[in-house]
């Protein structure tokens, strides 16, 4: 037998050993969206439910935690794209000469474009990193709570964030892609992992899709509601720097196009 | 020359395999690894032989005409194999598969090679199973068996309806495995041109790479070949496109004897010819006759009004149907073994009564066992060949009858071989469907695959130092002349071929077609003396024509299918006469062989009593109770006839009856 | 019918090739594929022009040996679910129809002329480990060793691969997942073939890696084109055999 050293090398370059990191890094990050998902609908719960939701993530263990998640993400980011990247290359060199005539008989759509997909959800995701991690916009950066001044206010961000037309739209494109990838991609965990056969062959295809939907649905309901001002910051002004802690509504979540027009008239009159 | 001895061991029949195993010689483990053995073919047999003898220690080469070993055509046998496993527990022994292969092959085989054969027959499915042949099981566990081929016992292992694909895959698995081990040297897509001659003895073969053209010698202690039969003689056929006859026939004219070319299995049930295009015809399993009732209308005009589309098979009604192979055969009915039945479909069609387009083709009507079992019962039983023919014909057989006819499936001749599977030559052994030695005049179903695996795991390993305890390993290299004449005289024929090629004007096929179709009026269901004598002086001038005109374009340093198929069907120009000769030559019916001059008559006794039918076959065994041994006499001349007198000592010739 | 012929010639191996237009005349529409071919070729070898007729690999012509190939308009084996190259029929297609016709492609499988491709790397990986060792004559008794039926059943759908390769002319990425997967579950699940079982899988994958064939992207054409039908369960089969074999490999002793 050999050494376990050298079996971990064999394991990483035999192809399904590849496909098995693709597999089980894919299915940490769908489960990472999941969780990011149900923590960033909290925006509906009004700003101290997100805001407090964000302290607790960066005082986990410490303050520890969010590193060792940050760290394994990364990291399961990083396996994820090196490995489909090495095998996407070595796929393309399996099959050099193309057919004159090229005809696909059952391949989805979304699995033919699982490398273009994956290369600008790639994008996307560093944009967003950017964008409201590391915040590279001064604006988003400089955004105290205003019921809690020493934290972050993450809910003011993300509305922030969502206003003008360029970054929801490029979020929606961005989420849509990356639910394209899912589509294909959950269903491909269960059969890389040797879990898919005929018989759950129709189980495993509609839980990928109700997990699709969901985390499609959860996703842009946030900026969507954001840049079509469902919900409205109440607590800070445009400017994001005058405290306007008097008017804010508890919820903050408008239902109705009468409570958004009401809210832009509060915000007017705030001003 | 002129005398043939069959080496069988002294003995009572049931005990002279294991007395032979006893006393043969052995060779030493590591005297063995200096044997160097060349395979030709790589089916049931071949592929078989090369990876036991490769287990055994011996340095073996490999070859095939496909592009890997796993083609084979054996891979296209259907229905079964059979073993005197007796599983069943009805009443099934080793002495009645010997009878009932010894009486189903009309009583022209050797009882010492069919009892032998009977006797491995247990050990092939022991070892196929033991290397993953998925047969079909019952919920038990245990393994399922069915009767075949009009057998009264169910002695048939089968896997669903592909049991020659998994036994050669089985076998080809083991191949590749001895592959591995670096002990079996495999040439794909090489084609053996010649045989190789060193003082008498076979010692090696000269082949032509199929990709590259070249031509090169390899050369070894002793040759098996195992390259099938030579059905595709008569061009149309169940055998693969590429089967032909050219390694056999090569060593014929070396000097191998030829045995019972004349005989040849016509299938009963096949998808009717369809038109000139036609390039080969496909058998539809014979178990579909376990259900399916064949007929044609009693009268040729009804016949005549089907086949010209004016009336279907639902418009007979049930008193103007004739169930010729129930009425004629009342016991066996339409499981009658498959000369028998291939000949009543011929009977009838001659007499106008033909329902394919064509006039050749007769009715296999599943209506009544729909009706009995329901129509999922026989979609359970045969769905695959339901879709198979539907694919084919176009039409669906569970709402119209099929239409079958009868096609060349298997030929019982073939290089004559002793006990030990050698030939007269010493050093050539030849196995399965390439030899003539176990199915007589006619072979059973389920008993080719039986044969071949036989042929390759049980007997050569054991029968092959009988004549290597005698050679000195090692003595023979390709550099001896004997090699630089035989790499010569193939270079000539192909460039004497390619020569003539460029100028030619007719296609090979066309050429093929011609000899078939003349093989097929004169030398095929029903032969006479006339059209016999009459196709033997035609024969010449095909072969003339044949080399003056035969198209080749391209050339012979790369793959050039059309040189391929010229060089195998000036093989069987030749081939053919000598058939033809064998033919003319066997005043007798038997099997797969029927002279119309010999058959019974209302004026028989055996007819008088009603044991059997006038229109039987009539065999004469005080005349021709032999082996007809054919042994080359230079081109354009009369081959010499050389006979082994067949004995019967356990079981006594009879009237084959299955009234 | 009268057809329109677009077909990959290539004069060997190391040959560009291009495509070749032939129209194909009074085609009866019960020949089958080939024969329209071979009637092809008769006119090409009829006609003064000297050229060598369209080459390409056939044998048994009854949808087992696994020798005939050809991409038909862009799917291996034609359209037609579980049917080889030999057993497409020409009632299939329409008088004036254009019909592309080219060669198995993958890097693994190279052109050796025309339509012929050189399939050995199959052969190749069955060495590798796809089989069981058992000497001739060393088997116990057939019914020694009973099987329930189910399982013999799985083991035959996986087992009726022809290895023609069709597979991995499907797959955009030219991977032998099937015909390894099939492989694999075709002897893994057999009690005979359970002792070799770790190292049959991760040798036949090592070797499969070795050919060059590509891996797989779970889109399932090879299932679709697979003539013998064969379902794609056998390579999450193989995924899992593998994965337990490769820790297997690297934990134990």
């Amino acid at each position: 037998m050999n050494s376990p050293g050298k079996s971990l090398c064999l394991f990483w370059n035999s192809s399904i050993g590849k496909k098995i990191v693709v597999a089980v890094t894919g299915l940490l990050l769908v489960g990472f969206l999941l969780g990011h998902m149900a923590g960033n609908l909290l925006l509906f719960a009004g700003r101290d439910a997100l805001n407090d939701y964000a302290e607790f993530l960066h005082h986990m263990l410490h303050g520890a935690g969010i590193w060792v998640a940050r760290i394994g993400l990364l990291v399961a980011l990083i396996l994820h794209v090196m490995s489909t990247i090495s095998l996407t290359l070595h796929n393309r060199a399996a099959r050099k000469e193309k057919y004159e005539h090229e005809a696909t008989v059952q391949a989805s759509k979304s699995s033919r474009i699982m490398a273009i997909s994956g290369l600008i959800i790639l994008a996307f995701v560093i944009f967003h990193i950017l964008h409201f991690t590391v915040r590279i916009d001064p604006e988003l950066a400089n955004m105290p709570d205003p019921n809690e001044p020493g934290r972050h206010d993450v809910y003011g961000m993300v509305l922030k964030g969502f206003e003008g037309p360029f970054v929801p739209a490029f979020y929606f494109i961005a989420i849509t892609l990356l639910c394209s990838h899912l589509s294909h991609g959950i269903a491909s965990i269960f059969q890389t992992l040797g879990l898919r056969s005929r018989k759950t062959e129709g189980s495993i295809k509609a839980l990928s899709w109700l997990v699709t939907a969901l985390l499609w649905v959860g996703f842009l309901i946030i900026p969507m509601s954001a840049y079509f001002k469902l919900v409205s910051d109440k607590g800070h002004a445009s400017t994001g720097l005058i405290q306007q802690g008097t008017v804010a509504d508890s919820t903050g979540y408008s239902p109705g196009l009468n409570r958004v027009q009401s809210a832009i008239q509060q915000g007017t009159v705030a001003e | 020359m002129s005398s043939l001895n069959s080496a069988i061991p002294s003995g009572d029949l049931a005990e002279k395999w294991t007395k032979y195993k006893a006393t043969a010689p052995l060779i030493n483990p590591a005297n063995k690894r200096k044997f160097s053995v060349i395979v030709v073919g790589s089916g049931l047999a071949g592929g078989a032989a090369a990876a036991t003898l490769s287990e055994l220690g011996y340095q073996v080469k490999c070859f095939c005409y496909q592009d890997s070993p796993r083609r084979a055509h054996s891979i296209a046998a259907q229905g079964g194999i059979n073993a005197a496993k007796n599983y069943q527990n009805d009443g099934d022994s080793v002495w009645r598969l010997f009878y009932d292969t010894i009486k189903g092959g009309d009583f022209r085989s050797r009882e010492a090679n069919v009892h032998r054969l009977a006797e491995v027959s247990s050990n092939i499915i022991d070892q196929c199973v033991a290397q993953g042949v998925p047969f079909a099981r019952e919920y038990g566990g245990l393994l399922a068996n069915r009767s075949f081929g009009g057998a009264q016992v169910s002695r048939t292992f089968y896997a669903r309806g592909q049991t020659g694909q998994q036994l050669l895959i089985g076998c080809y698995q083991a191949l590749e495995k001895e592959i591995a081990r670096g002990v079996v040297q495999m040439y794909p897509r090489t084609e053996m041109m010649d045989l190789v001659k060193v003082n008498g003895h076979a010692k090696g073969i000269v082949v032509r790479d199929l990709t590259t053209g070249e031509i090169s010698s390899h050369a070894a202690d002793c040759v098996i070949l195992a390259t099938g039969g030579y059905g595709n003689v008569f061009y149309l056929s169940t055998n693969a496109m590429g089967c032909n006859v050219m390694a056999a026939f090569r060593a014929y004219k070396r000097g191998a004897y030829f045995a019972n070319p004349c005989y040849t299995q016509i299938h009963p049930t096949c998808i009717p010819v369809s038109g000139d295009y036609q390039s080969k015809l496909t058998l539809m399993s014979e178990s579909l006759r376990n259900d399916g009732r064949i007929w044609v209308p009693k009268s040729a005009d009804v016949a005549a009004k089907i086949r010209a589309g004016e009336m279907t098979a639902a418009d007979v009604p049930e008193a103007e149907r004739d169930y010729y192979l129930e009425r004629k055969y009342p016991s066996f009915g339409n499981l009658a073994p498959r000369d028998i039945s291939s000949r009543s479909a011929k009977e009838a069609c001659d007499e106008g009564r033909g329902v394919a387009k064509s006039g050749l083709g007769v009715f296999l009507d599943f209506k009544d066992a729909i009706n009995r079992l329901g129509k999922d019962a026989i979609k359970a039983r045969y769905g695959n060949l339901f879709q198979m023919y539907e694919k084919i014909s176009g039409e669906d057989p569970y709402s119209v009858p099929m239409k079958i006819y009868p096609a060349v499936h298997y030929t019982m001749g073939g290089l004559w071989v002793d006990y030990n599977l050698m030939s007269n030559l010493p050093g050539l052994h030849v196995l399965g469907e390439a030899n003539f030695s176990d199915h007589g005049a006619n072979r059973l179903g389920a008993s080719a695959l039986m044969q071949g695996l036989a042929d390759g795991y049980f007997v050569i390993p054991a029968t092959l130092p009988s004549y290597l305890v005698n050679e000195t390993p090692g003595k023979i290299t390709t550099a001896m002349p004997e090699f630089r004449e035989a790499e010569e005289s193939v270079h000539d024929r192909v460039n004497l071929l390619m020569k003539n090629g460029t100028k030619g004007t007719r296609t090979v096929d066309s050429f093929h077609r011609e000899l078939g179709l003349l093989m097929w009026d004169k030398c095929g269901m029903a032969r006479n003396k006339a059209g016999l004598e009459e196709a033997i002086a035609k024969i010449p001038g095909i072969r003339e024509d044949f080399w003056a005109n035969v198209k080749i374009p391209g050339d012979s340093t790369q793959v050039n299918m059309e040189l391929e198929k010229a060089g195998r069907v000036a093989d069987f120009i030749d081939f053919a006469e000598m058939t033809c000769h064998d033919a003319l030559n066997r005043e007798e019916s038997c099997g797969g062989h029927f002279r119309e001059e010999y058959q019974f008559t209302e004026d028989d006794p055996d007819v008088k009593s009603g044991y059997t039918n006038p229109g039987e076959a009539k065999r004469r065994d005080d005349e021709f109770s032999y082996v007809a041994a054919w042994g080359d006499n230079g081109p354009g001349k009369k081959p010499e006839l050389i006979k082994e007198e067949l004995e019967f000592e356990a079981v006594k010739p009879s009237v084959r009856s299955y009234k | 019918m009268n057809l329109t012929l677009k077909v990959w010639r290539q004069a060997h191996a190391d040959d560009r090739g291009s495509i070749s237009t032939y129209e194909a005349k009074d085609i009866p529409e019960e020949a089958s594929f080939l024969e329209m071919l071979d009637i092809v070729n008769e006119q090409i070898l009829e006609g003064d022009s000297g050229e060598e007729p369209i080459h390409f690999d056939h044998d048994c012509r009854e949808g087992i040996c696994g020798m005939c190939s050809l991409n038909i308009n862009g799917v291996p084996h034609s359209k037609e679910q579980g049917i080889t190259t030999c057993q497409v029929h020409m009632r299939k297609f329409r008088d004036g129809d254009t019909i592309w016709i080219e060669p198995f492609r993958a890097k693994a499988f190279p052109v050796v002329k025309d339509l012929i491709t050189d399939r050995t790397a199959f052969d190749r990986i069955i060495a590798a480990g796809g089989f069981i060792d058992v000497r001739t004559g060393s088997a116990v008794d057939a019914n020694s060793l009973p099987i329930p039926k189910e399982e013999a059943d799985s083991s035959f759908d996986a087992a009726a691969c022809i290895g023609c390769g069709a597979c991995v002319a499907a797959c955009k990425n030219a991977s032998a997942m099937l015909f390894v997967g099939a492989k694999a579950a075709h002897l893994n699940l057999l009690p005979q073939g359970e002792p070799e079982k770790d190292r049959r899988v991760l040798s036949m994958v090592r070797q499969m890696d070795a050919e060059g064939f590509g891996n797989c992207t779970n889109q399932y054409e090879c299932e679709a084109v697979c003539p013998k039908e064969i379902s794609a369960d056998v390579i999450a089969k193989l995924n899992r055999d593998y994965a337990k074999a490769a820790v297997k490999e690297a934990v134990a002793t």
